[in-house]
């Protein structure tokens, strides 16, 4: 029989294996920001055609990642979609008329918002809403509007 | 007769369809020693099982020292049974403890003594059954006829007022036997407790029994001290007591007619 | 003949019923008994080591296989797309959000819980149960919640070191072996691998799993029929309801999960 000291000892040194790996998968595995993200603010805005858009799109703003989209419905009224999008909360000086456009990661990669600040002196709050936005590039048409260019220029 | 310790009215017991106790009434007088006897087979252990708790009767009542065993709520059927001792067939020693942590078992599970404390009360009971010198074999290194003595030991530490023994000279030999037949009389004697010794081994248990209970097919078939069973008139009783093997107990389990049966296989 | 067949199908739906009904039973007076384990941390120590620690070394040794056959699988499918660099988030993502809990599970059941199911049903089948409880000890609560405690514990434990041996041994094998570049191993798996959605609900699963396996698993030791059979049919029926239930029960957590 192993003393119950050992077993002791084993035992913590399991514990501590598991811990440092929980550790290990939050630090060098996956991202933790996702879960600090939480804490932002929300920001609304309307797209034409978000393409293949999806909850938990990452927005960056020259490529580096400031939120998520969260929610993604129809609004009635205006007839396009509606995003919400959480922006972290540290970053709060994006003027009012900053621009969100839907852009596609590689030519095959998913598809993200890309945030381009505007010139105004007010800046985004919870609740505001992006009005500049620049729907998403859905491949069909693009090839079907080139496949009428080329037929009428014939 | 003494006042009774145990009392038993019209229990009624069965285990799936078949119906062990159809209505026993018993008496176990205080601080003797009190046989159940019975073929194979007709619930004697399932008896000791009632009176532990372990299992509940379908009817009548137990009483144990004035508790109503059945009617207890978990917490005072625990509390009963610090008072209750029992030797079981096997022993049922706790395989990853050694001779010592066995009866320390019980001790520690129900009180905070101090370690000195505790190693008084072991030796103590162990010099009792004459293991004091085996406390540290494991429960594996032990001959049957040891392991039952520590069992006896583990089931005293508590002091019980009420001792259990469920087959206690089964597969023994000689000389083991004697000692065992010997430690339960002395037991009941030094410590003054309540014994109640379910055999079928007549001999012995006639030696040290003061009362003698047998069951059959469910129901008390006789009851009386030793000498007045042998010498009953009842033909059950002297069949039983004389070990013929034909008589009012029948050698055959219920069957059909058996020239009809060997017939059968002949068509 | 038909109506026979019915009344079967019925026994054995009210066996079934019996069955849930009693298990569910014994689940609530184990969990009655956490309370007084906790009083007696050496004896969750003890199960601590005999279900966790004997169990690490199988875990290791299979989450070092497991992530380097994924990274190698992974790397030729991708390759052809010129996606090799993405071999970090395949790898991590199967075995966080799938491979880790459902194999460290089986393996867990395999190894501990089989060992737990014969361990109380020989103590059932020797009577050291029922003279326990003649002692006045609760063999449920003295025997059973420690060693069902130690199992909730020690699953989700050895999940997390099994995904992340896993993934370590992918990237040994594919930057070390196949040449991927190390540098988009890690930041596409970090960019792409979400603590609060991967991670947490893999662990989710181990922990669901972890409770699901050792009830299994206490459950059968402690109905065990009392005989040398009984005991091998226990042990037997212990592994096989577990992986049963533990790729139903993925198959629905990675419906709400995931999708």
């Amino acid at each position: 029989m192993v003393s119950s000291r050992k077993i002791e000892i084993l035992v913590g040194i399991f514990v501590v294996l598991g811990l440092t790996a929980f550790i290990i998968m939050a630090l060098n595995i996956s991202n933790l920001s996702s879960l600090s993200s939480a804490k932002g603010y929300n920001v609304t805005a309307h797209f034409e055609n978000i393409g293949g858009l999806r909850p938990r799109a990452k927005v960056t703003l020259s490529g580096v990642v400031v939120g998520r989209v969260t929610k993604i419905s129809y609004d009635k009224e205006s007839f396009r979609a509606i995003i919400t999008m959480t922006l972290n909360s540290d970053i709060d000086y994006l003027p009012e008329d900053t621009q969100a456009s839907i852009y596609t990661s590689g030519l095959l990669g998913e598809q993200y918002i890309s945030l381009e600040p505007g010139a105004e002196d007010e800046v985004l709050k919870n609740g505001s809403s992006i009005t500049l936005t620049q729907s998403a590039v859905v491949l069909e048409e693009v090839i079907g509007k080139l496949m009428v260019s080329f037929t009428t220029k014939d | 007769m003494s006042q009774s310790f145990i009392t038993i009215r019209d229990l009624f017991f069965s285990r799936g369809k078949r119906e062990i106790f159809s209505g026993i009434s018993l008496d176990i007088p205080a601080g003797k020693v009190t046989a159940i006897m019975g073929p194979s087979g007709t619930g004697k252990t399932t008896l000791l099982r009632l009176i532990g708790g372990q299992l509940k009767p379908s009817q009548g009542t137990l009483s144990v020292e004035g508790l109503e065993i059945p009617k207890l709520n978990r917490k005072q059927l625990y509390q009963a049974r610090r008072r209750m001792g029992m030797l079981f067939q096997s022993g049922a020693l706790l395989t990853d403890l050694n001779v010592f942590e066995n009866i320390t078992f019980p001790i520690r599970e129900h009180f905070d003594f101090p370690e000195s404390m505790i190693r008084d009360i072991v030796l103590m009971k162990l010099e009792l059954v004459g293991l004091r010198g085996a406390r540290n074999l494991t429960p594996s290194e032990l001959s049957g006829g040891m392991a039952r003595r520590v069992a006896l030991a583990r089931a005293i530490a508590l002091d019980p007022l009420l001792m259990m023994y469920d087959e206690p000279f089964t597969g023994l030999d000689p000389v083991t036997l004697g000692t065992i037949v010997s430690l339960i009389k002395k037991l009941n004697q030094s410590l003054g407790l309540t014994s109640v010794v379910v055999s079928h081994d007549i001999h012995e248990t006639f030696s040290i029994a003061d009362y003698v209970c047998i069951l059959s097919e469910g129901k008390v078939a006789a009851t009386g001290t030793p000498e007045e069973l042998m010498n009953s008139n009842s033909a059950f009783v002297q069949q039983f007591v004389q070990g013929k093997p034909d008589g009012p107990m029948p050698f055959h389990y219920a069957a059909n007619d058996y020239i009809q049966d060997i017939m059968k296989g002949a068509e | 003949m038909m109506l026979n067949w019915f009344q079967h199908i019925g026994a054995f739906t009210f066996d079934i019923l019996a069955n849930t009904g009693r298990a569910s039973i014994f689940l609530l007076q184990v969990i009655l008994g956490i309370k007084e384990t906790l009083f007696r941390p050496q004896l969750l120590i003890r199960e601590l080591y005999s279900v966790g620690v004997l169990s690490l070394l199988i875990i290791i040794f299979s989450a070092i296989f497991v992530g380097m056959v994924l990274s190698l699988l992974g790397y030729v499918t991708l390759v052809d797309f010129g996606a090799e660099s993405s071999l970090g988030v395949l790898v991590s993502l199967s075995l966080i959000r799938e491979l880790g809990p459902v194999l460290t599970a089986l393996l867990f059941s395999g190894r501990a819980g089989s060992a737990l199911t014969a361990e109380i049903g020989l103590m059932k089948a020797t009577e050291q149960l029922a003279s326990m409880e003649m002692m006045a000890v609760d063999p449920i609560r003295r025997i059973i919640t420690p060693r069902f405690l130690a199992g909730c514990i020690s699953l989700p434990l050895l999940t997390v070191i099994f995904m992340s041996l896993g993934i370590y041994a992918g990237y040994l094998v594919g930057s070390i072996w196949l040449g991927v570049d190390e540098g988009s191993f890690w930041s596409q798996m970090q960019s792409k691998v979400e603590f609060g959605h991967d991670v947490i609900n893999g662990f989710i699963k181990s922990i669901v799993f972890g409770f699901v396996v050792t009830w299994i698993a206490v459950y059968q030791g402690y109905n065990a029929i009392p005989t040398s059979e009984g005991v091998s049919r226990a042990t037997t029926n212990s592994v096989v309801y577990s992986a049963l239930a533990v790729l139903a029960l993925d198959f629905i957590l990675t419906a709400v999960m995931f999708v």
